[in-house]
């Protein structure tokens, strides 16, 4: 459904925007596992519901916290000998943690990130996005508020070059880490 | 010796392509900007949302358009629609087009987004 990491990425971080946050950070590790982890001060959940998120057949109708991409994370990260946490604290925000073995036959391609990440900041250019990819000692850290204040302010991704050159600047620095 | 595209890898390469479009796009008002809104829930990522996110971006750019707000929203139960796109202009209703591809995206923005005409075989209704 999801056909690979970078739109479970954009998918779980939508979560957090539907949560209500105003800071989002997403971490990627690449190195024996692959490890993601999604944070957001959102409103954040009980323990009966954060339990039933990863029910495929869970629903809040009403507002649609969640949709069907929790669940199918989750089975990912366990068909791939790894593993899946949620945390949530009501008031507090929610955290999303899944690890995938690179042995597994399984494993989804890391796919298109930048593009899931400039389409998240297109989207809400008004939280505080940080993200950060790690490749054993490297690391590329992408942080929203620097970056807009590098760049001097203003509704910098409505002029399309800019965003896309932004989206060529996230892939030049995290293709840098692999050479 | 061939020169070759230098990679975007800096801040300081990011401030050159700023400098080249200059303050124009904040002259505009918001109200004066037509809105292009796609659909990003679960339903419309996994239906190719971002692909056309990625085409949005690609047309106004080759066509330099800068008065156009690009957003995007979540799942407004039309699942089996998606992707979906919607475009408004200034003063104009609010026009969904759906199952959008990305050969669907050029036609929207230099038929719809330019000049007003209504792409007729993609069009869900008028939310007006």
């Amino acid at each position: 459904m999801l056909e690979d990491l970078s739109h479970h990425i954009l998918d779980i971080a939508e979560n957090g925007v539907n949560a209500g946050a105003d800071e989002i950070a997403i971490e990627l590790e690449d190195c024996e596992f692959i490890r993601l982890t999604v944070k957001d001060n959102g409103r954040g959940m009980d323990e009966a519901t954060a339990l039933s998120v990863v029910d495929p057949f869970y629903t809040t109708r009403t507002e649609r916290r969640v949709g069907l991409g929790l669940p199918f994370l989750k089975q990912l990260a366990e068909l791939c000998d790894g593993e899946f946490r949620l945390s949530s604290t009501p008031g507090k925000g929610t955290l999303v943690h899944a690890t995938f073995s690179k042995k597994s036959v399984d494993i989804p391609p890391l796919g298109d990130i930048p593009s899931s990440l400039l389409t998240l900041l297109i989207g809400h250019g008004e939280i505080h996005w940080r993200y950060v990819h790690r490749t054993g000692s490297r690391e590329f850290v992408l942080d929203w508020d620097e970056l807009k204040e590098a760049l001097g302010g203003g509704d910098l991704l409505s002029d399309p070059a800019l965003a896309m050159g932004v989206r060529e600047y996230i892939t030049t620095n995290i293709e840098e880490l692999y050479t | 010796m061939t020169e070759e595209k230098k990679k975007i890898r800096s801040l300081d390469d990011l401030r050159k392509i700023k400098e080249k479009t200059g303050d124009l796009t904040s002259a505009r008002s918001e109200e004066d900007k037509t809105k292009v809104i796609i659909g990003m829930g679960t339903c419309g990522i996994a239906a190719g949302a971002r692909e056309i996110m990625n085409a949005v971006l690609k047309e106004l750019e080759v066509r330099n358009l800068h008065n156009v707000a690009v957003e995007t929203t979540g799942c407004i139960g039309m699942c089996q629609n998606e992707p979906l796109l919607d475009v408004i202009r200034p003063g104009e209703p609010r026009i969904t087009y759906i199952t959008v591809t990305p050969p669907d995206v050029a036609r929207i923005i230099s038929e719809h987004v330019v000049n007003g005409r209504i792409v007729q075989d993609k069009l869900y209704g008028r939310a007006d």
